[in-house]
């Protein structure tokens, strides 16, 4: 898998319960809403595609997927 | 009592709802012959339904051979009529179910036989109880190899939505899943593209297009509510206009500027009698036919009362299974309704564009984006009111 | 050496004991969402599992020390398996039981990915089992219960567990419900 080009961040929001972990580990990427809810804002360049796998092993509902 | 809500009544076209009732079995074989035998892909079948340009009639307008096509190449498939009609506003499938169950069930037996599924099931709405009556008639009178299952759901908003409506009919909550239920191979469809494709199979698709335009052929069901003489179920050529439809229901009964197209998931325009009803010209105004609920919405009533009480309903009517739409429609309905109270107006004004920020595209399913289309553009429509409103004062002749 | 296998197999199990009960009510907090000293969320998540992982550590080294000991009289049959003959073997059996639960708790989150959420969550509700079970072999097995430092460290170790269970039954927030309420 090439990891030159940008991974897409994707929230499962019937998963998602707003345990805020993925903008806690991801803030260059994941904004919340006011009630607590990712707002995928940034893009994963490949620098922050090891915190964005890890944001994804941490997500207690795992709501979230990386894309190419 | 609100401005939107409608009941059935007078059917003016012959294709789907016949003058004087469609009858009972025997009937319906006397005016249109026993049902042509369809094999599983039947290529010819499905090549008249693709040259037909028959698309869903049941708000997203997709295009049927399509879908067909999709279900029938799954190894195990099953068919779901979707009657649930879930827009309060919105008459039209319970009417036709009423009316003319027998057209519905061929097309639901054709359908079937072209994805050679084993089980069918027809789905109404628990208190539906003229068309769940009709239906059930129906079935009895039809041999039993085309019986399908039919399945009472309960009444909410959602349970019209597709896989939604496949969990409610195998007993599960009435909730959408986010993914599409023809890609497991189960085809749900509208009861009224169902009657249509019925009759495509029998008469063909060049008999289909004699009505409507080019781009959008055939006929389809509306249903006409507010300040008409005549408010109801109409059976219309697409690409009819405003004007001509209202007239068909007896003509405006107070003045008329504003209207709303598509129901709760609709938007508001200002009233043009010029205005055809087709996607290709609606869509020039932000707009779409959705599941054809169009109301003349009188000079005399208050538009943006009706836009928080609708907003206040899709809030309810959540699946409560989303964030932003479980936290944000509330929201939105409390900024709405301070609109309509005039307290801090402009404090509600500004927080409406925030709201619609987070909530737009963040569900599973199109229940929050619906909303804030209905909402943006009744704030749109009805902008001169909210001054009006803010020094609490309304031209509207009734007010909550 | 007999003595010394005596005293490794309840000093582990103490220690094995205590590591549960930080896991559990760490693993509670982090369902409550709760922070520790005003850290990010993700970090009392981190050290729940640091904890869960420490105290599989201490549990392996005590079932260990269990096995090599003549005296204790526990067959490995007896230690995942509960009612395999041993010696005071109801209390035996609690602890195997335990030890299969947390064993299962531990394998399920380490391939939750694979295994799916639904089948991780169900199956992370039997820590509400494992525990009370490693709590009556600790107590059962009747070894220390005599010694006010173990009857001390027990004593915490189930006001702690006690908290937290009642804690998740009155400040849990399962997030998205009907009515409108503040989450973050």
């Amino acid at each position: 898998m090439s990891e030159n080009a940008n991974h897409a961040l994707h929230v499962d929001m019937l998963r998602c319960d707003a345990f805020g972990y993925c903008a806690e580990l991801l803030p260059e990427v994941v904004e919340l809403d006011e009630w607590g809810y990712p707002i995928v804002a940034g893009a994963v360049t490949p620098e922050r595609l090891a915190d964005a796998r890890r944001a994804v092993a941490a997500c207690p509902k795992l709501a979230l997927r990386l894309a190419r | 009592m609100s401005a939107l809500a409608t009941s059935a009544f007078p059917e003016t076209r012959s294709r789907l709802l016949p003058p004087g009732g469609a009858g009972g079995y025997r009937t319906h074989l006397a005016r249109h012959g026993a049902l042509p035998h369809v094999r599983r892909r039947d290529p010819a079948l499905l090549a008249a339904v693709e040259a037909s340009g028959l698309t869903g009639r049941g708000g997203a307008a997709f295009p049927t051979a399509t879908k067909l096509a999709a279900v029938a190449g799954r190894r195990r498939t099953t068919v779901v009529a979707n009657g649930v009609e879930g827009e309060p506003a919105s008459a039209k499938d319970k009417v036709l179910l009423a009316h003319n169950p027998h057209l519905v069930l061929d097309g639901l037996v054709v359908a079937a036989r072209l994805v050679g599924a084993r089980e069918s099931t027809i789905a109404v709405a628990a208190d539906a109880a003229a068309a769940a009556r009709a239906v059930e008639r129906a079935i009895a009178e039809r041999p039993v190899r085309e019986r399908p299952r039919l399945v009472l759901v309960p009444d909410r908003f959602v349970a019209g939505e597709e896989s939604a409506l496949v969990n409610a009919v195998s007993g599960r909550p009435a909730k959408p899943t986010g993914k599409r239920p023809f890609a497991a191979g189960t085809l749900v469809q509208n009861v009224e593209t169902l009657a249509h494709l019925a009759l495509v199979a029998r008469y063909g698709a060049a008999w289909f297009r004699a009505a409507g335009t080019d781009s959008e052929p055939g006929t389809a069901l509306a249903t006409v509510g507010g300040a008409v003489e005549a408010p109801g179920v109409v059976e219309l050529d697409l690409g009819t206009t405003l004007g001509d439809l209202f007239a068909r229901c007896g003509g405006l009964v107070e003045p008329v500027d504003a209207v709303l197209v598509g129901g709760y998931f609709g938007r508001w325009l200002p009233f043009d009698p010029e205005l055809e009803l087709s996607n290709e010209a609606l869509r020039a105004h932000g707009a779409s036919l959705g599941a054809r609920v169009i109301v003349a919405f009188p000079r005399s009533a208050c538009g943006l009362a009706e836009v928080a009480r609708v907003a206040r309903y899709m809030a309810r009517e959540s699946a409560g299974q989303c964030g932003p739409c479980v936290f944000g429609l509330p929201a939105l309905a409390d900024a709405l309704e301070a609109i309509v109270d005039g307290r801090d107006t402009d404090a509600a004004l500004r927080r409406v564009p925030r709201l619609h920020a987070q909530i737009a595209r963040r569900g599973a399913c199109a229940h929050p984006d619906g909303t804030l289309a209905f909402v943006r553009s009744g704030l749109e429509v009805f902008a001169a009111d909210i001054d009006r409103h803010r020094r609490g004062t309304c031209r509207a002749a009734t007010r909550r | 050496m007999s003595n010394a296998d005596w005293h490794l197999i309840r000093s582990t199990g103490v220690v094995s004991l205590v590591l549960l009960t930080l896991a559990l009510t760490l693993g509670i907090l982090t369902s409550n969402r709760g922070r520790l000293a005003g850290r990010p969320r993700f970090v009392t998540a981190a050290v729940h599992r640091s904890a869960s992982l420490l105290s599989v550590v201490f549990v392996a080294l005590h079932v260990a020390t269990t096995l090599l000991d003549p005296y204790a009289a526990v067959s490995l049959l007896a230690v995942v398996l509960p009612g395999a003959r041993a010696a005071s073997p109801l209390w035996i059996a609690l602890g195997a039981l335990s030890l299969d639960l947390v064993a299962a708790l531990v394998v399920t989150s380490l391939l939750r990915v694979r295994l799916g959420y639904r089948t991780w969550r169900a199956t992370h509700w039997l820590a509400y089992l494992s525990w009370p079970l490693a709590f009556a072999h600790s107590v059962g097995m009747g070894s220390d219960t005599g010694s006010l430092w173990f009857r001390a460290t027990a004593l915490a170790c189930l006001a702690a567990a006690l908290a937290a269970a009642g804690s998740r039954l009155v400040l849990h927030r399962p997030g998205k419900r009907l009515e409108p309420q503040a989450v973050v």
